[in-house]
């Protein structure tokens, strides 16, 4: 199945190879190399790349590419979704994925690579089976290992390879226990210069982070489970529970993990909370354009727009923007011609406004389109589909949990204008009745 | 200076290995394995390392495999001595040492272990511990492609692995089994029912990987489950009523669904909530291949989840999703909004979507879709805005009550100020008028005048084509844009010379009084162009429609051949043939058969025996005879009807095999006694009817060839080619003309195809070399030899040369020959080579020299002659002990010539290339 696996780094840099069969010459990159200079922008590289004998599959996270090299048939999904499920162990023992944490735990990075694939076969990519085996470096460990000597790298099998529940591992003691959910909401909206939505979707995930004695069985019940017709699960919830009563039943994996993620799709109206007013124009023969750009909130059921930030690609004609903002800071940078406005929170009596001026190229023509406005905000305590969980209850385990859900939204892609994309964020926290 | 430190480096790490303190070796190790990562080369401090293999240090010991497994293969006697360290560990009672052991020893590729591999992996594969028993199966697709030849005891142990309980195993060991012997489907048999129970349970990669397997399983074991949606797709409606009676009568016994084939679709369906995307897309692969089509729905709303995934996964996803909506539409089309392109996109993703939101277009939607479309032509992104344009071209052409406002909307964008929208735009317009030309002379007229603002050659070539095409349409205004072009010729595109060319051509034949001087002229340009491609096409179009003694005959059709009705492009989707692959493979994703794909099979048109699944001996006795039952005759139609369309695709040879295998397939049936009568029946009708398919096959084959010879050589070898043909065929309609008039219209229309073809590919307006075009091998290849040597030249030594028509494996550019060497003096010759010096610079692969060959003994060589796709002669002496001869070797044509297979889809889509 999978090869090989190189790194290369934003500058087209192979900084790190892994071999599982016979090794591959690097040389077989020169062919991704060589898709890269066509490629105009760094996520137009094609995913898939043929060579006379080899595929390279590649996927782009944190400006690295995982490029993984193929010698036969195996279905495409299989080594993307196993390249970024590398990434999230990667972010998990590292807290980041950049080229710097990646070279400075070179040793941990290949031992994880060793265990979770054999062959090229994935042979243990569940985290907690993969921390038993080797344990994720911290500082003080680092200390202790070379004054003591002693290793990362676990001596027993890990409990969870064999069990039935290999997502956890057995033994776990916490002194508080404590389950929390995060109900994360995304808002994906396109919507045209009249302010009319042409599409809008919300993509909803809840996150746990769950820290809990023993073998606790959980089960999580819903106000509204209509909404959820389109979901994902973590491998631990019981279908067929869900199938039958719409209710999540599952034996959580021990820390943090994504329970389910779903989808509400553009047949359910969904309400816009903010909008836009714009009024971009360049004319013919003048090499000044006007900005013009006010923002306000809508349908927010009084819960405040926070941490908006306001994104656009101006364009190419457009020299410099000289703009003035009512509230916060804005960057423009003449060389991606991307303008960016830092808004922070909405205030609906002041509504935050950016206008002022953009001079264009001497003599080149008048740009005929109207860039395209990204936004993003948060909105705390409001679940845009009115989603809400109903209760939390363990059962297996003697103790009493503390438990805690956190409802949010964020805008994920909104975009205004002739298109505009908008991204939510919106909090919701509070505590449920025990 | 810098290798000598490096040199002192590796010293010092070698120092720190060979020293006491375990935290010294595993800094060193630490060290290595950085090395190891970065690609540099660490091979020399092997012998320091290996003494580490025994370490107690359990990291020390995993960064020591670490290091085993990357420079075993090099230095594979020095890796011998860790082996009894394995072998020791092996029997250690943690099943983590026994495992990591086993891993690592089947992971060093040293060929000389592997009977002590053989031996571990069977010991392991009966090894307690379930985790130990994947490791072994994963071993075992180490060893098989450590040495293949071991492939009959590893099925042995494939086989009682397959018998495993532990869900565990039950990924790895099908893994291995797709490795080694994907067609021992008998071996799954036993295995299916727990398989399919077995699935929610396993881990998500073994997941994926089973259900694949069973998806090829399941299409040799069941009927079709399409039955009833083929009949309704292939009658039409006043067929359909006709025929109502008989289906009433065959349709008595409805289908009855396999339930060994209902668990399959009932236990993967839970699976399309997983969190992998590839476990999703292997269920809805699954669905798409075996499920009954009213079921079919249940994928998309999972299938349109996955988009919201990574980029790469969206690219996967949407290249699958675009091959469905070819097929059914209805599927997407409530979903349609999802395929809304965001300015965020990257550029391949917004090409998929807008190849689907154009597959999706229909009637009701259409308007809609358009007023989308063109929002994205005024998108900054230009390759996209071009690739909407050709979206809009083709809505215009499906939707037949859009065409005349997007055909308006089009003539509208031509005033863009944007360069590639305008180009794209005439390119576009240019296929629509084709397909319907005639009332819109306007459109041309307008075209005409916008000429001198466009820039992009492709757009002036375009227009000029379109000028002389229907010059007889706008018979004012093609003479005075020639008569501009003739004083811009020098300075414009080689395409766009081409085009003056042609257009003068058309308009000499049409309206000679007017442009017959501008016509001389401009050949006369042409003649004198530093482009030998216009240099040839000049004096091709001289010849043929200037009259002289010379051009005989050919001159007098030269209307006939330049003038002729060209067929209009099709305007198709790019996923028209790709659902001959399985769907969520890479060969799917790739468009072309990746090393390794396993080919779904056709549905049976008779169940094979079921009770080959039952692991209990009881058996049903109803079940098998109601499914015998079912009507042969409808079935022997989807049957032939599914066939009809992969000989389209495939050209014959593949339509045999699948042929052979029904065949023995029914055979096998045979066993069964209740159906017999029918089976028969039902036999005896497919073989007519294949004799009748191995008819067609063999027609179309006799009429394709022309065509379908199409090179990758670069064009203007190509092109110089083909006039070759061209001036070859010309001669034998000279000569044919005396015999049979009939023969000679034959003769005259494929000289006409030619002709049209030759036009085409000068009017190429891009050239577009299609790198991924696979030669195939060839239909026909002579047996015929040339002789190269007479025996009495040679002094005994005879040589006889022939054309394999293969590719070569000496190199690319070169032609395959087999030559057969025959001694028929009555003395043994010996040392025949070919000589090192070859006198007219043609590349030769040389065959090994012979030693000595016997008196009246023969032996044939192969060699490769690179003859730089010229007819020249290669010259070269074929030496023995004393003598030397000089011989030669003539190439025709034909022999240069590269066969290639192509889907129809692309067949086209070269076509449309090479279409003015």
């Amino acid at each position: 199945m999978i090869h090989s696996l190189f790194l290369v780094n934003a500058s087209g840099d192979i900084f790190l190879e892994k071999h599982w069969k016979s090794v591959v010459s690097r040389s077989v990159c020169d062919y991704f190399f060589e898709a890269l200079e066509r490629a105009t922008e760094p996520e137009n590289v094609p995913p898939v790349i043929p060579t006379p004998h080899h595929y390279l599959i590649n996927v782009l996270r944190h400006r690295i590419y995982f490029v993984a090299v193929i010698q036969s048939e195996v279905p495409p999904l299989f080594v993307i979704e196993f390249l970024h499920r590398v990434v999230d162990t990667f972010q998990d023992y590292f807290g980041v994925c950049t080229e710097a944490a990646i070279k400075d735990n070179v040793v941990v990075v290949y031992e994880l690579l060793e265990e979770m694939l054999d062959n090229g076969f994935p042979l243990a990519t569940e985290s907690n089976i993969l921390k038993e085996l080797i344990k994720p470096p911290t500082i003080l460990r680092t200390v202790v290992n070379t004054i003591t000597g002693s290793t990362n790298v676990g001596e027993q099998l890990p409990t969870g390879q064999l069990s039935v529940v290999p997502w956890r591992r057995t033994g776990v003691k916490y002194t508080n226990n404590e389950a929390y959910f995060d109900v994360i909401e995304e808002i994906d909206a396109i919507i045209d210069k009249s302010g009319s939505t042409i599409t809008a979707e919300i993509q909803g995930v809840i996150d746990a982070c769950v820290k809990l004695t023993g073998m606790p069985d959980l089960t999580l019940s819903f106000m509204n489970p209509r909404l959820l017709d389109d979901v994902s699960f973590h491998p631990c919830v019981r279908f067929k529970r869900w199938e039958a009563e719409r209710i999540l039943s599952f034996i959580p994996p021990d820390g943090n993990f994504r329970l389910l993620s779903y989808h509400v799709s553009s047949q359910n109206l969904v309400a816009i909370p903010v909008y836009v007013k714009h009024n971009i124009s360049f004319r013919e023969g003048s090499s000044q354009g006007r900005f013009e750009l006010t923002l306000g909130p809508k349908q927010t059921m009084g819960k405040a727009v926070e941490s908006v930030l306001v994104s656009s690609q101006l364009p190419r004609g457009v020299l410099n923007a000289n703009l003035n903002p009512s509230q916060g800071t804005y960057t423009f940078d003449p060389v991606t011609k991307l303008l960016s406005w830092d808004v922070g929170k909405i205030n609906p009596q002041k509504l935050p406004s950016l206008k002022g001026s953009m001079s264009l190229q001497a003599g080149a023509s008048k740009p005929d389109e109207n860039p395209t406005i990204n936004i993003q905000f948060k909105i705390q305590q409001l679940a845009i589909s009115g989603l809400k969980v109903n209760r939390l209850d363990m059962y297996g385990e003697k103790y009493k949990p503390f438990k805690g859900i956190k409802y949010m939204t964020k805008a994920g892609k909104f975009q205004y204008f002739d298109r505009i994309h908008i991204l939510f964020k919106c909090f919701f926290y509070y505590l449920l009745p025990i | 200076m810098l290798n000598h430190r490096f040199l002192c480096r590796n010293e010092d790490l070698k120092e720190m290995l060979e020293s006491n303190k375990e935290s010294l070796k595993l800094e060193a190790m630490k060290r290595i394995v950085g090395l190891i990562a970065k690609g540099k080369n660490a091979s020399e401090l092997f012998p320091a390392v290996v003494k580490n293999v025994a370490s107690k240090n359990i990291e020390l010991k995993k960064l020591v495999y670490v290091y085993l497994v990357r420079y075993a293969e090099e230095q594979q006697d020095l890796a011998l001595l860790s082996i009894s360290t394995f072998q020791r560990a092996l029997k250690d009672p943690n099943q983590l040492i026994r495992a990591s052991a086993l891993r690592v020893l089947s992971s060093i590729r040293v060929p000389i272990i592997v009977p002590i591999m053989m031996l571990a992996i069977k010991e392991a594969a009966t090894d307690l511990s379930p985790y130990v028993r994947k490791t072994a199966a994963h071993a075992i697709q180490k060893l098989y492609s450590l040495d293949p030849d071991q492939k009959e005891h590893l099925i042995e142990v494939i086989e009682k692995l397959l018998k495993d309980k532990s869900t565990l195993v039950a990924g790895s060991v099908v893994m291995a089994f797709e490795e080694v012997c994907p067609d021992r489907i008998d071996l799954i048999h036993k295995n299916y029912r727990k398989l399919c129970n077995l699935l929610v349970d396993v881990e998500e990669w073994g997941q994926v990987v089973i259900i694949h397997m069973l998806t090829r399983y399941a299409r040799t074991q069941f009927v079709s489950p399409w039955r009833e949606d083929a009949m309704f797709d292939e009658n039409n409606e006043k067929a359909f009523y006709d025929s109502e009676e008989e289906r009433k009568v065959e349709q008595t016994k409805p289908y009855i669904m396999d339930p060994d084939h209902r668990l399959l679709l009932r236990n993967t369906k839970p699976l399309l909530q997983s969190r992998n995307t590839a476990v999703v897309m292997a269920v809805s692969q699954l669905y798409w291949h075996l499920a009954p089509k009213h079921e079919l729905s249940i994928i998309t709303k999972s299938l349109v989840r996955l988009l919201r995934s990574h980029r790469e996964v969206q690219y996967v996803v949407l290249q699958n999703i675009a091959t469905m909506s070819i097929q059914r539409k209805g599927m997407f089309e409530p979903f349609m909004k999802s395929f809304y392109v965001r300015s965020t996109d990257a550029t391949h993703i917004k090409t998929l979507k807008l190849e689907i939101l154009t597959n999706l277009a229909n009637e009701a939607n259409i308007s809609t879709i358009l007023r989308e479309f063109q929002t994205y032509v005024k998108s900054q992104d230009k390759a996209f805005a071009a690739a909407t344009i050709q979206a809009i071209g083709r809505c215009a052409t499906n939707i037949s009550e859009v065409t005349d406002t997007c055909l308006n909307g089009l003539v509208l964008l031509l005033s863009n100020r944007d360069e590639t929208v305008v180009a794209e735009s005439v390119v576009v317009i240019k296929k629509l008028l084709q397909t319907q030309p005639s009332q819109h002379s306007d459109i041309i007229k307008h075209m005409a005048k916008l000429f001198d603002n466009i820039t992009v050659p492709m757009a002036r070539a375009s227009i000029l084509w379109l000028m002389g095409e229907y010059c007889e349409h706008v018979p004012k205004i093609a003479p005075d844009v020639l008569r501009k072009m003739a004083k811009t010729f020098t300075n414009e595109e080689d395409i766009v010379k081409l085009q003056i060319v042609n257009l003068a051509a058309k308009l000499y034949l049409t309206n000679s009084k007017q442009t017959k001087l501008l016509t001389q002229y401009i050949l006369n340009l042409g003649k004198y162009d530093q482009n030998y491609d216009i240099r040839d096409r000049t004096r091709f179009i001289r010849q043929l429609i200037v009259p002289n003694e010379k051009s005989g005959a050919l001159s007098k059709y030269a209307r006939r051949i330049l003038m002729a009705p060209k067929p209009a492009p099709v305007l198709q989707s790019a996923f028209k043939d790709r659902d001959r692959f399985q769907l969520g493979t890479l060969s799917h994703t790739l468009n072309s058969q990746a090393s390794g794909y396993l080919e779904l099979s056709d549905w049976p048109a008779v169940a094979p025996d079921q009770s080959v699944r039952n692991v209990e001996v009881v058996e049903p006795a109803g079940a098998p005879a109601l499914r015998k039952s079912k009507t042969a005759k409808s079935n022997e139609k989807f049957y032939s009807d599914s066939e009809e369309e992969e000989e389209e695709e495939e050209e014959g040879s593949s339509s045999e095999e699948s042929v052979s295998e029904s065949e023995s397939e029914e055979n096998s049936d045979d066993s069964n006694k209740s159906s017999s009568s029918q089976s028969e029946k039902s036999s005896s009708e497919s073989d007519s009817e294949k004799k009748k398919k191995t008819l067609k096959n063999k027609k179309l084959q006799q009429q394709k060839p022309d065509i379908l010879i199409i090179t990758y050589l670069p064009p203007q070898i190509m092109q110089k080619t083909l006039l070759l043909i061209i001036m070859t065929k010309y001669i034998l309609i000279h000569i044919v003309l005396s015999i049979s008039t009939q023969f000679f219209v034959n003769c005259m229309c494929s000289l006409l195809h030619l002709c049209v073809f030759l036009a085409c590919q000068f009017d190429v307006v891009s050239w577009h070399v299609h790198v991924s075009l696979q030669a195939s091998s060839p239909v026909f290849v002579p047996e015929t030899s040339h002789e190269l040597l007479h025996r009495m030249t040679g002094k005994g030594l005879s040589a006889q040369y022939r054309f394999t028509r293969q590719p070569c494996i000496y190199g690319n550019s070169m032609v395959s020959l087999q030559l057969t060497l025959s001694n028929s003096s009555d003395q043994a010759l010996e040392n025949i080579h070919i000589s090192e010096k070859s006198s007219t610079g043609q590349n030769i692969h040389r065959f090994n020299a012979i030693e000595r060959l016997e008196p009246q003994a023969s032996v044939t060589v192969s060699m490769g002659v690179d003859f730089n796709d010229s007819t020249q002669a290669a010259n070269f002496q074929l030496c023995t002990k004393e003598d030397e001869f000089s011989v030669s070797i003539q190439p025709a044509v034909g022999e240069l010539l590269l066969p290639i297979t192509m889907s129809e889809a692309d067949f086209t889509k070269e076509q449309e290339h090479r279409a003015g």
